[in-house]
């Protein structure tokens, strides 16, 4: 009888200590998620089926989509997140070199002769980096330019318009070569 | 009584060749036709020119002023017209032409006002000195180029002020000829960066390699303490061994004091200032001059009399090796600083900066190609070696590799560069490039992070405004308004947007 008493009021004291620490404890949202779309590049370009980086995000945490989907995050992405999810990393699905690194970074450049002002590439611009208004020149705040390509043609009537360009190397973006080594090990 | 000195871990002995340019006094080189001022010539952001071209400017006057905190002004070293402002080769490892402001002499080397002059420092307050430094755009003349400003308003008390004449890296010697030179310059700026800062003690260290410059010093100490009030002023000859005029380096040997790991010297109550900054705030505060003008030494076996010059800030130094070359010098290469911690110049027309202490021109014979590396044999010489006590050769598998992270759970960023692994590696790796390659990657991770973190913000923003325009639109329509409906133009609105 002792021991009854003993566990019923055990269990009880638990139960409502746990019951307790879920209420205070809760966590907003999905933390897997937050986790996958911090790996993410956040180009915000769609190439991965999806409409921006954290509904991927969404669907690779679901289960919907796979983790090699994301050409801008490279190989090095797909590696990020095999490691994270305990999977194992497989080749890009949809181009970019298999094996390869990083993708270059690229930004958008409108070519302010061309441009005729018809605000296309400013709604299609998925991080607000265009500025201009209708039958007014456009142009590309390059800082914000995620280089997603998003704004190219089609979406830019104009062919040429738009073209992606490397940014322009400065002393602060200089990066120092890999020593070359002559002998071998 | 012997002053106490401590040591730092590792170290090398190295050859000096200092006596190659320490025989001849300083000299002012010629005033070029065509002086370039490159407006990042410190540490931070690059200066914004006040100038148009066109424009008539004096010897003195600002030119560029300060674009945040850390950034400095760029005065113009000689009178004369600006005649351009853009991109041309500067003293950089990346060989990237920067933006300058090109000066074209009129040989009269006007002075213009120095509104500043005459102003007593003695009684001006602190603030107001530290004030009068940046505007002089007075950066670390060692060869860091950190704005002195910041570096003199530290963000907690100091008790020691050090004054780094030790000038370990072999071939240089402008730091020796000024102090051998105007060593009352040193110290009186010494004297008063003692009262600015508030520290209780000063030292100058010297290298026991300098015995000229040290008497210098001595000499001129007692005459500056009875003009300018006594306080505990001392010079200290520290042992010669490369890199003790490495700034946490020389804090140790001067004090037993540890500048904690991604730390700054006031957190051990420290601050360090070279002997050419010093003698450039003497300048500034006594006789309101900026800086414009540096000493430079220009040594090395492909110069026909290696020595000092004070040169102006901007001469280029295709000009410099115009008049100094040997005759039979054919296929040399220029080395900005040292040795150990300079690097090659890839374009003789950038211009001497603020930071440039030495032109180290060496004749290059075909047969002294630098020799192939090996591999790493794990012989551990590059520990004993490196002064930060880090594990060079665990670094460069890292670097290699590219296991950045890794990189820098071995304290990647506690590296000072000082080449002292590379120099004892019996497989002659190029140790320090990997820790410059390394340490480059890591921020340009860093960059992209921040990119990444920006474009998911403004995407959230967007897609937030998107939802809002919807709803309105929803609402609109709810309240029976047929004439904006569907077919109203969102382009309108985000353009405007």
């Amino acid at each position: 009888m002792l021991a009854v008493i003993v566990i019923t009021a055990l269990s009880l004291v638990f139960g409502i200590g746990l019951g307790l620490a879920a209420l205070r404890l809760k966590v907003e949202g999905d933390p897997l998620v937050e986790k996958i779309d911090a790996i993410l590049p956040q180009t915000q370009c769609g190439q991965c089926g999806y409409p921006g980086c954290r509904p991927y995000a969404e669907a690779i945490s679901s289960g919907e989509a796979d983790i090699n989907q994301c050409p801008p995050g490279g190989y090095v992405g797909v590696v990020a997140l095999a490691d994270l999810l305990g999977r194992d990393p497989k080749p890009l699905a949809n181009g970019g070199d298999a094996q390869s690194d990083v993708p270059p970074e690229l930004v958008a450049v409108i070519d302010e002769q061309t441009c005729i002002g018809c605000t296309k590439c400013i709604q299609a611009c998925p991080v607000d980096a265009i500025v201009g208004a209708a039958r007014h020149k456009h142009t590309v705040i390059d800082a914000y330019c995620t280089g997603c390509k998003l704004c190219l043609e089609p979406i830019c009537p104009v062919p040429g318009c738009i073209e992606m360009v490397e940014p322009e190397l400065t002393v602060e973006r200089w990066r120092p070569p890999l020593p070359r080594e002559v002998a071998r090990v | 009584m012997k002053r106490r000195l401590w040591s730092f871990p590792g170290g090398v002995r190295l050859a000096g060749f200092k006596e190659l340019s320490n025989r001849e006094a300083v000299v002012p080189f010629p005033v070029p036709s065509t002086i370039v001022l490159p407006l990042g010539q410190h540490a931070g952001q690059p200066a914004e020119p006040l100038v148009e071209v066109g424009e008539r400017v004096l010897c003195g006057q600002l030119i560029a002023r300060p674009a945040a905190l850390v950034s400095a002004p760029v005065h113009a070293s000689t009178s004369g017209t600006v005649v351009a402002i853009e991109e041309r080769p500067v003293v950089h490892r990346s060989g990237i032409p920067q933006r300058c402001i090109i000066i074209e002499s009129d040989g009269l080397d006007e002075w213009g006002p120095m509104d500043t002059a005459g102003e007593d420092p003695w009684r001006t307050p602190a603030k107001q000195l530290v004030e009068r430094i940046r505007d002089a755009g007075i950066v670390g003349m060692g060869g860091a180029v950190f704005p002195s400003a910041v570096k003199l308003a530290p963000a907690k008390p100091v008790d020691t002020l050090i004054i780094n004449g030790v000038e370990c890296e072999p071939y240089i010697t402008c730091d020796d000829l000024l102090m051998r030179s105007r060593p009352e310059a040193v110290l009186r700026g010494a004297r008063l960066l003692l009262e600015l800062t508030g520290a209780r003690r000063c030292r100058v260290a010297v290298e026991d390699n300098k015995p000229e410059a040290a008497r210098a010093l001595e000499q001129a100490l007692a005459e500056v303490l009875r003009q300018d009030g006594a306080a505990d002023m001392e010079v200290v000859q520290v042992p010669t061994r490369f890199p003790a005029g490495g700034e946490k380096q020389l804090i140790r040997v001067l004090t037993g004091r540890e500048v904690p790991s991604g730390g700054l010297p006031f957190q051990v109550g420290v601050v360090c200032v070279n002997v050419g900054t010093v003698a450039a705030i003497h300048d500034a505060l006594f006789q309101g001059r900026p800086l414009i003008s540096r000493i430079v030494t220009v040594t090395g076996d492909a110069v026909s009399a290696p020595r000092n010059y004070e040169m102006r800030l901007g001469t280029p130094i295709r000009e410099v090796l115009d008049r100094v070359l040997r005759d039979d010098a054919r296929d040399m290469r220029v080395h900005i600083g040292g040795p150990m911690m300079g690097f090659e110049l890839l374009d003789t027309r950038a211009p001497v900066a603020k930071g440039t202490n030495c032109l180290l021109v060496r004749a290059q014979p075909a047969e002294t190609r630098p020799a192939e590396a090996m591999p790493c044999i794990r012989c551990g010489a590059c520990v004993d070696v490196c002064p930060v006590r880090l594990m060079p050769q665990q670094l460069y598998w890292h670097a290699r590799a590219g296991e950045l992270d890794k990189a820098r759970e071995h304290h990647l960023f506690d590296c000072i560069e000082c080449g002292c692994c590379a120099h004892v590696c019996p497989s002659r790796i190029p140790l320090v490039q990997y820790y410059q390659f390394a340490k480059h990657e890591v921020r340009a991770a860093e960059r992209r992070a921040h990119k990444a973190e920006l474009a998911r913000a403004r995407n959230e923003q967007r897609q937030a405004r998107i939802e809002r325009q919807k709803a309105e639109k929803a609402k609109r329509r709810g309240r029976g308004k047929p004439k904006r409906d569907e077919g109203a133009d969102a382009g309108g609105d985000e353009a405007a947007a």
